[in-house]
């Protein structure tokens, strides 16, 4: 829970990690990927302030202490969401798999959700695996990463026939929730890696399911903007925005905001901090300070209180079920969604 | 670098030619976006370039591209007689130098990997690059007092002369859509059709939307490349802050 100015935050994290790429997890011939993927990361956090940078050392494989202290003590996160990546072919034990936060989660009663995944490449014995994952953790959601190599092959996507067999599977299963995560490949690799298009197709034949597009399907924000306005099962997963852009790139940060509220709506954005890649302290303080810079971002929709709470942590309540504390929750006249009208109204006049 | 390095004018030939290739996905300069990370012509006259990307794993379709029209716009300069272009520090570099170097194309390059060769991609951005542009030209118009349903009206002619409206210009004439000075302002980037007053709202909003989001990923690139690299690239020039 975030205080400020007398207005208490429930937090969920709904998008962060555990993992281990210290060079000890590196596969022998594969050190090259798995040298490269951490490095990448750290770039990123590269883009927080200063005084929130870390060590490639301590980057690259973070005790269960830290993760606690960072999220849970100084971070305000009453509840994180465990994104898992195996990233096998690089990382011998996994970089971060489910068993991995689901031990860590065990140790640590109500503080975790523990999400698993699929890869649609693994035929039966995948499907058996997503089942006794979802038994042994109790998962309610699942991770997809559409770029990650297996073999020969460097990714998949959802329009796959193999992937909707895993779809139905995890349905049957009881799962609700289906974060996607792009990377810059896929097969065949003269595609567009990180195109959106395949979530449209999975968002329209599975209803019940809610598709959570991470980082707003940056680099594509317009294509997923644009089909977020016309599935009313996707959200928009901001990792990435928050940590990538708020403190680098304030201008930016507040157009891709207001073109989110725009087009999506605030009552289907998503706080996640992307730990480690960035620690959610700054970020939850930052956004709850946030607000427009300039009269120039005038044809945005507003942002107000009830914005940021339904952001930081009421959003992700409701698609996980998770109990909210009466005092944290909104009157129910908050609940009315001006950016997702407004956006209607643009497909109305389209004819859309 | 090289013992008989030719003279800087020569040099800056071969970079101004660099300037003419764009990350296809970003539609800017690879120099001012600071992809070149040296640029030497040898005594021979062979043209050695290093390229640059943000990250390891930056895209590899777009990577090939800018590599294979780098080394087309290099050979191409007057006096050069051969065109070494290699991309460094990335998981395809092998792949995708071995095959721009042999001009064996994107399916050879990536025997197994990919099923076509990577014009459809590209037209794919210049079409958002068009959208982009679009806005580009539009905003000022609007915030100078136009009502947007005038705009259906409006020719490209109509908009006063600026680099924003030449580039747009181009990229549609790349795509072969209507790109004279009587031809509309507004078209679809996919039928060159007149955009009509009623298409007009969610035509502005998705060439808005479709400029933040370029933007943002062009400055998201250009804050990874300042992290992975403490150098400054050959040509290049910070972001626009608008």
């Amino acid at each position: 829970m975030y205080e400020k100015n007398g207005e208490k935050y429930f937090v969920v994290d709904s998008h962060m990690h555990y993992w281990d790429a210290s060079p000890a997890n590196w596969v022998a011939g594969h050190e090259n990927y798995a040298k490269g993927w951490i490095e990448c990361f750290h770039a990123y956090q590269g883009l927080g302030p200063p005084e929130t940078h870390w060590t490639l050392e301590h980057f690259q494989k973070y005790s269960e202490a830290d993760l606690m202290k960072d999220v849970f003590e100084d971070g305000y996160v009453d509840v994180a969401v465990f994104q898992p990546t195996y990233l096998k072919e690089w990382y011998a034990e996994g970089f971060n798999t489910t068993e991995r936060n689901g031990e860590l989660a065990l140790k640590h009663p109500g503080k975790f959700i523990v999400n698993t995944r699929f890869d649609p490449r693994d035929g039966d014995a995948g499907l058996r695996e997503l089942e006794e994952n979802v038994a042994r953790w109790g998962s309610r959601g699942l991770k997809l990463y559409t770029a990650e190599w297996k073999d020969d092959s460097r990714g998949w996507t959802l329009k796959d026939p193999e992937a909707y067999r895993y779809l139905e599977k995890a349905q049957e299963l009881g799962i609700k929730n289906v974060h996607v995560h792009k990377g810059p490949t896929i097969w065949p690799l003269d595609k567009d890696a990180f195109d959106v298009s395949d979530v449209d197709h999975a968002a329209t034949d599975f209803p019940e399911l809610n598709f959570i597009v991470e980082h707003v399907g940056l680099p594509r924000i317009e294509d997923f903007c644009f089909m977020a306005t016309q599935e009313p099962n996707v959200y928009a997963g901001l990792s990435v925005v928050i940590g990538g852009l708020m403190h680098a790139r304030p201008k930016f940060f507040a157009k891709v905001m207001g073109e989110l509220l725009f087009w999506v709506g605030e009552d289907k954005m998503t706080f996640g901090s992307d730990y480690g890649i960035w620690e959610p302290k700054w970020q939850i303080e930052g956004f709850v300070d946030w607000d427009y810079p300039s009269d120039e971002f005038s044809d945005y929709p507003r942002v107000t209180t009830a914005t940021k709470k339904k952001i930081l942590g009421l959003n992700a309540a409701k698609l996980y079920d998770i109990e909210v504390p009466a005092e944290l929750q909104l009157p129910p006249e908050a609940g009315i969604p001006a950016a997702r009208d407004e956006a209607q109204l643009v497909d109305d006049k389209a004819g859309v | 670098m090289t013992a008989g390095t030719r003279t800087g004018a020569e040099v800056g030939e071969v970079l101004a030619a660099l300037g003419s290739v764009r990350d296809p996905e970003l539609d800017e300069p690879v120099t001012t976006l600071g992809f070149v990370s040296s640029c030497t012509v040898s005594s021979d006259g062979v043209a050695h370039v290093r390229l640059r990307l943000p990250t390891y794993f930056c895209a590899p379709n777009f990577a090939f591209l800018m590599v294979a029209d780098a080394q087309d716009a290099v050979i191409a300069v007057d006096g050069v007689t051969g065109a070494d272009v290699v991309l460094e520090d990335h998981f395809a570099s092998d792949a995708i130098n071995s095959g721009v170097a042999a001009r064996a194309g994107f399916v050879a390059s990536f025997d197994g990997l990919a099923e076509r060769e990577l014009g459809e991609l590209r037209a794919d951005f210049v079409r958002k690059a068009v959208m982009a542009g679009t806005d580009r030209v539009c905003r000022p118009l609007l915030a100078g007092g136009r009502r947007p349903e005038e705009l259906a009206a409006l020719t490209l002619g109509d908009v006063p002369a600026s680099p924003e409206r030449e580039r747009l210009r181009q990229r549609r004439a790349e795509l072969g859509l209507p790109s004279g000075l009587a031809d509309p302002l507004l078209v679809d980037p996919t039928t060159g059709e007149a955009v009509g007053v009623d298409a007009l709202p969610l035509h502005l909003g998705r060439a808005r939307l479709t400029r933040v989001g370029a933007d943002a990923n062009s400055s998201m690139c250009r804050g990874m490349l300042r992290e992975r690299y403490a150098t400054r690239g050959q040509g290049q020039t910070d972001e626009e802050q608008s």
